[in-house]
């Protein structure tokens, strides 16, 4: 990885996010249907993607709609998904460059995929990979909102097709490249385990999310998996 | 003012809010090592969640379905350096075949 963060442009960013841009523009499809089942129209979810711009906090609002839960239970579960952005926002913050517009425009388009593109290792984030990156998933999140609204019906069952499971797919294609760090040890609590914190974290955070799915509305889970990333805490850097 | 765009409304400017909060607020103040240990292990913890929750769980159960099946696919592409569309595609079709020799 670079050492600093004036390696990497706008172009790099934006020939890394095509392969997760292309994937992206298929969650869209398969919100669009999804959202127009739930019965949300076919403007809102387009709105919804270019504001709230996040696929499982969508995904779950839509969910909870369709289930006939209330308004604010269905925004209370998006919010609590997209809780993780304010830690992910901090991480970005120091990097960024610019007055209140250019903040504001590179929070919005910091989503996991852009953060992760973005990352350079070592707790540094390039703000022009973030920006070129964010702005192809926040275009191919729109269009393939905009396909699956307009094309639902010939799209069909968004479960048949498999699309549920390229989700959690996405999400450990994203995760796997973090479990590999130079530290091969980690130290919790006196303890030491054969594994790098990365993978421990993971472990921990999957757990607790199973732990408590059944117990806690949608969102609270993966929220309260976060807290796996106490183990860091202790460490010497 | 329906519930949809309620819903719309309230979580657009909600999920902003929680994003700008850092870069707005904090500036371009670094962040204490300390603290950079921690949030470094945020991505996987919260990633790995989403992994968990989306491969088992069907609303609040926990269910083995066609889904366990694509995500297993996925994980040996992974291994084998496939691209991340390939990845995503190969789910989606072990899935959607899971589930059409289940019935």
């Amino acid at each position: 990885m670079a050492e600093t963060s004036g390696d990497r442009g706008f172009r790099e960013g934006a020939v890394a996010v095509v392969p997760m841009a292309v994937a992206v523009f298929g969650f869209g499809l398969s919100y669009g249907v999804l959202a127009r089942a739930a019965g949300m129209g076919g403007v809102a979810p387009v709105v919804m993607s270019a504001t709230t711009f996040a696929g499982s906090a969508q995904f779950a609002a839509a969910s909870v709609l369709q289930a006939g839960g209330a308004a604010a239970t269905a925004a209370l579960s998006a919010l609590m998904l997209n809780a993780r952005y304010l830690p992910i926002g901090v991480t970005v913050a120091p990097w960024l460059e610019g007055g209140f517009w250019s903040r504001l425009l590179h929070a919005h388009l910091t989503v996991d995929e852009s953060w992760v593109i973005a990352a350079e290792g070592t707790g540094r984030w390039n703000p022009r990979v973030l920006l070129a990156a964010g702005m192809g998933l926040w275009i191919a999140w729109i269009l393939g909102t905009l396909g699956g609204v307009l094309f639902g019906n010939v799209i069909g069952d968004p479960a048949r097709l498999g699309l549920d499971a390229a989700f959690p797919a996405l999400f450990l294609a994203l995760l796997m490249p973090q479990l590999r760090t130079r530290e091969r040890v980690t130290e919790v609590a006196g303890l030491r385990i054969g594994a790098p914190p990365p993978a421990i974290a993971a472990l921990i955070g999957a757990a607790i999310a199973l732990v408590l799915t059944p117990f806690t509305p949608a969102g609270v889970p993966i929220v309260a998996a976060g807290a796996a990333c106490v183990i860091g805490l202790r460490r010497r850097r | 003012m329906s519930d949809v765009w309620n819903v719309v409304i309230v979580s657009g400017v909600g999920t902003l809010a929680l994003k700008a909060t850092g870069p707005v607020l904090l500036g371009g103040k670094p962040l204490p090592d300390r603290f950079t240990g921690v949030v470094g292990l945020l991505a996987p913890a919260l990633l790995a969640a989403l992994v968990a929750i989306g491969t088992f769980a069907s609303g609040q159960r926990l269910v083995l379905d066609g889904r366990v099946l694509g995500v297993g696919a996925a994980a040996v592409a992974i291994r084998f350096r496939a691209p991340v569309l390939l990845v995503v595609i190969i789910a989606a079709a072990v899935t959607a075949t899971a589930r059409v020799l289940a019935g």
